[in-house]
């Protein structure tokens, strides 16, 4: 496969290239998405390529323009609805946990609802607390909807890819820390299934599952923590929801012990989900009790040092898994 | 009243749709079975209601029927139409068969939901019934999306949104109609002004109750028609449509109508509104004032009317059997298409 190094942004707009040129029927609304070609880059060129029908730039109406797509996707087509930021959708939230969530259900699957929701999540770069959220255990709680939050520029092309061909609504949260990381890709196009996490480091001592930027900074704690002899097995599901929860439980089969970190909210989040999932499934298979490392349950404040304070640190991950280690 | 605005110029494409359209006895009998249809449909489904058979809510449309039927006359089957929590009549209007809708409020699997869905959750994208919604507003800006597919597949299609006045005070409202006029999109709103938002009355939610009006500020074309004489709202109609069909964008009509039950059945329906107020709808009745202008007009006799009538009858009956003899869903299919993919 020939490959080379793009940035996580480049990857998934390649994907999303592909998709248009194979499927005439998807269209992409939002904000700047146009000629712009999105605020952060999401669809630079594509409006040269596929012009105004396809590509466009909506009035600042999130509930309106998604409840479009709720109709336009049972009649044919397949919108992409590009958020800029992700805080933006909580305007549109009766329409995609009423409509888009529900409705291939309760038409008795007779209607289909291929609809891409995407957006950029996370807390970094001093944007405070309207354009910092990321809410995804809020749309893994309601039956109907795939959520997918891939950390790699590979994931972002293959997890896009199939987003893009997905009959059932998706989430495509990209962490703002992520989107000029640069990763190896391949040229053509390649579809990675949703359910199927990522063994991002092997080891034997400590399981980590790590969600979005925690990634990258758990296979750096896990490096710190070899120095100590501690042995960490980190894990990137890829996908909340469905989750591969195979993957964590063999992993835990080996270590015995267990930590979800997550840069969103703790109570009722994916971490307390995982923990759950693990005590039904995997008790026996447990030397210590589940931790979890979450973001401060708080609204994301904008002065450096106060931001720094509510995401998870390195050296937080570090200490965590020294502590469990240790038990 | 402002007039409402108007984008094409006259002498052009609205000149040319009126001159093509008409009416044939054909066409007065169907509208005539079809707001029938609905009425007696609905008269079955409150005794049904009152006799335990049918549970949640259930929100009749007698009184309206000439609404939906005056509209959907001009529909196709994959002409997609979206409404409301109070959709019988547009369910039926739009072809979905009487059986289909009382086994679906009996809970039956041979439901047009296959029972999930009950009063509010109507489903036969078959014939293009895209959905009755529990939520006021959503369904204006899914027809606004339909029409938004229409276009881009570039078919003739339209989208159909049926909506209450109390929806003109929600966001949906504003919205959807600005991004259908911005975008020229082929879709009708069908705001059904029937005064009343469950118990409040549309004069306390809007300073402004001349719905149609609304038009100018968005730049859409628009009427206001009396909604109980179908053959008004047949004609608005049969313009909007064919002005959508052939490119020239969304249409506003405002049809000023009445409920004559309560809100919802079982419900108490005083405190809000007048006796005399009902009676003085009641007797403005649109099937009513229809088969009386039928019989005027001379071409149509009694008797075709009356056998109409009796055919309803029959075919009512027939569907509260069929109902009453289908099965109940499958407790094992409670989960199944949540998602389409397997393996979910």
């Amino acid at each position: 496969m020939a490959s080379r190094e793009i940035t996580y942004t480049e990857a998934a707009r390649e994907a999303l290239t592909t998709a248009m040129e194979e499927d005439e029927t998807i269209f992409v609304l939002g904000e700047g998405i146009g000629e712009r070609g999105g605020n952060f880059n999401t669809t630079l060129g594509l409006y040269e390529r596929f012009g105004p029908r396809r590509l466009r730039d909506t009035p600042i109406c999130e509930r309106g323009f998604v409840g479009l797509c709720t109709g336009a996707a049972m009649t044919g087509t397949r919108p992409v609805v590009d958020f800029m930021f992700i805080d933006f959708i909580l305007d549109s939230v009766g329409e995609l946990t009423n409509q888009i969530a529900k409705i291939q259900y309760m038409s008795g699957g007779r209607l289909k609802m291929p609809v891409l929701l995407r957006g950029c999540v996370g807390i970094g770069g001093g944007h405070a607390t309207h354009h910092s959220g990321s809410y995804y255990p809020l749309f893994v709680n309601v039956p109907g909807f795939r959520v997918v939050v891939p950390t790699t520029p590979y994931d972002a092309k293959g997890l896009m890819a199939t987003a893009l061909r997905s009959d059932d609504p998706v989430l495509y949260l990209e962490h703002k820390s992520l989107l000029n990381v640069k990763g190896e890709v391949p040229e053509q196009d390649y579809q990675i299934p949703f359910g199927e996490a990522r063994v991002c480091r092997e080891g034997t001592d400590v399981t980590i599952v790590a969600i979005g930027p925690l990634v990258a900074k758990s296979v750096e704690a896990a490096g710190r923590l070899a120095d100590e002899g501690i042995s960490v097995e980190v894990i990137d599901p890829r996908t909340l929801a469905p989750l591969d929860l195979d993957t964590v439980l063999t992993s835990l089969r080996k270590t015995g012990k267990l930590l979800v970190a997550d840069e969103s909210f703790g109570p009722c989040g994916v971490g307390a989900e995982i923990a759950a999932q693990v005590m039904e499934q995997g008790f026996d298979d447990l030397g210590a009790p589940v931790r979890r490392l979450n973001g401060v349950h708080a609204p994301t404040p904008y002065s450096p040092p106060l931001e720094a304070a509510v995401s998870p640190s390195v050296d937080q991950v570090v200490v965590a898994v020294r502590d469990l280690a240790a038990e | 009243m402002p007039a409402p605005h108007t984008r094409v110029a006259p002498g052009s494409l609205d000149d040319e749709i009126e001159n093509e359209m008409t009416t044939t006895k054909e066409t007065y009998l169907s509208l005539y079975r079809t707001m029938v249809r609905i009425r007696r449909c609905e008269e079955q489904l409150a005794r049904s209601y009152a006799a335990g058979t049918i549970t949640g809510a259930c929100h009749t449309y007698v009184g309206e029927e000439g609404v939906a039927t005056g509209v959907c006359a001009h529909l196709r089957d994959d002409d997609a139409v979206f409404s409301t929590h109070r959709g019988h009549g547009h369910a039926l209007a739009k072809g979905v068969p009487p059986r289909e809708l009382v086994a679906e409020l009996f809970g039956r699997v041979t439901g047009c939901s296959g029972g999930r869905g009950g009063s509010m959750h109507l489903f036969a994208p078959e014939v293009g019934m895209m959905g009755t919604s529990g939520i006021v507003g959503p369904c204006i800006l899914q027809a606004t999306g339909a029409g938004y597919s229409f276009q881009l597949r570039e078919t003739d299609n339209v989208g159909v949104a049926f909506f209450g006045d109390g929806a003109v005070g929600n966001g949906a409202f504003h919205e959807g109609i600005n991004l259908a006029t911005i975008w020229d999109l082929p879709v009708l709103f069908i705001c059904e002004n029937n005064m009343y938002a469950t118990e409040v009355a549309f004069s306390s939610s809007a300073r402004n109750t001349d719905v149609a009006g609304r038009a100018a500020g968005y730049g859409l074309h628009a009427e206001a028609v009396d909604g109980n004489d179908v053959i008004a709202v047949y004609e608005a109609a049969g313009m909007a449509v064919e002005r959508a069909r052939q490119g020239g964008g969304p249409s506003l009509i405002e049809c000023r109508t009445y409920r004559t039950r309560p809100h919802a059945e079982g419900m108490r329906d005083g405190g809000y509104r007048s006796q005399e107020e009902i009676d003085s709808w009641k007797a403005r009745d649109p099937i009513e004032v229809f088969h009386r202008r039928l019989l005027d007009d001379g071409d149509i006799a009694d008797t075709e009317l009356q056998a109409i009538d009796a055919e309803i009858v029959d075919e009512i009956q027939q569907a509260v059997s069929f109902a009453n003899d289908s099965p109940w869903p499958d407790p094992a299919t409670v989960a199944d298409h949540v998602y389409r993919e397997v393996g979910a």
